[in-house]
């Protein structure tokens, strides 16, 4: 049985299915991460002490007393993230550009670089979570840090999302590109279209958890 | 973004480039910005003005939204007013705590 609208414009949205249900879950998306941003602003300019390491956490560290959170985070590490993820969004449309120009080798090697800066973008995260449990920093140790760990966390299982998504239309999945091609690009889309949601939620995480 | 000639989609990889070039810019900005001596209020602002701004860009040129459908646009203007809402949320909170509502 055929599916229809999988590769031609339904005549009444103008697009092909695939693409009108990425659009809604995005949709959905915004919701999710607004409401923690919402919580976070709510959280930050409702407390006071909302920044401000404890006293015995401080003690801990060896930070002064009153030092803020942000300055636990590590900066470089993450702008090293944002790079990365900034660079896996243009891999990702030069991959779907590539099938458009009906290049397959190309999109193998765009595709395989964009797998290559999710995983990269891992294995930083992978490091900085580490650091702040090494130092016993865990969610229960402050609400900045239950914040942080749940928002970054979050948008961590995004991109593993993505990964699994992106890792299978690179491998196996591109067979479909010797059978239904229009398709498989039309799958490349809609895919982008989620993994630059993911890069355009980090845009917004980095300045506010890392920089404020 | 769908039926387009091979030099149309030449051309858009380009400003992929572009995109990309400025995008790795403004973010280099936001770091430099972070470093100045501004107010809490002003720092909030630019941060989230620049964040705004390569939203924009990766919104408009990586997902093609410029140049979409007017069901997409329709199914984000209630995106919009939903967000909206949510972030007006916590200064009703505050006006709420603070007595001011």
């Amino acid at each position: 049985m055929q599916i229809p609208y999988n590769v031609d414009a339904r005549p009444d949205t103008g697009l092909y299915n695939a693409k009108l249900g990425v659009w809604l879950f995005l949709a959905s998306e915004v919701m999710l991460f607004g409401a923690l941003f919402s919580s976070y602003v709510l959280l930050r300019t409702g407390d006071p002490n909302f920044m401000t390491i404890p006293h015995e956490i401080a003690e801990h560290l060896g930070a002064q007393d009153g030092a803020l959170w942000s300055g636990q985070l590590n900066v470089p590490l993450a702008f090293l993230n944002t790079l990365v993820l900034i660079f896996s969004s243009v891999t990702m449309v030069m991959s779907w550009a590539s099938l458009k120009l009906k290049d397959f080798g190309k999109f193998k090697l765009w595709m395989g670089l964009t797998n290559l800066c999710a995983l990269g973008f891992m294995v930083i995260k992978a490091i900085e979570y580490s650091s702040k449990f090494s130092h016993d920093l865990f969610p229960s140790s402050g609400n900045f840090l239950a914040v942080y760990f749940t928002m970054t966390g979050l948008h961590a299982l995004h991109v593993i999302g993505g990964l699994i998504v992106n890792g299978y239309l690179w491998g196996p999945g591109s067979k479909m590109w010797k059978t239904e091609p229009e398709r498989f690009t039309n799958r490349v889309e809609v895919a982008g279209l989620y993994w630059h949601f993911v890069d355009l939620v980090w845009i917004f995480l980095f300045p506010s958890l890392y920089l404020l | 973004m769908s039926g387009h000639t091979v030099e149309e989609i030449r051309q858009e990889t380009r400003k992929y480039w572009v995109v990309f070039l400025a995008l790795i810019a403004l973010t280099v900005v936001t770091v430099a910005v972070s470093y100045l001596d501004l107010s809490p209020g002003m720092a909030v602002f630019v941060a989230l003005l620049i964040a705004c701004f390569k939203g924009g860009l990766v919104a408009g040129v990586f997902m093609h939204l410029i140049s979409e459908k007017q069901a997409i646009y329709a199914i984000l203007l209630l995106t919009v007013v939903f967000f909206v809402v949510l972030m007006i949320g916590p200064v009703f909170g505050r006006w709420g705590s603070t007595g001011l509502g």
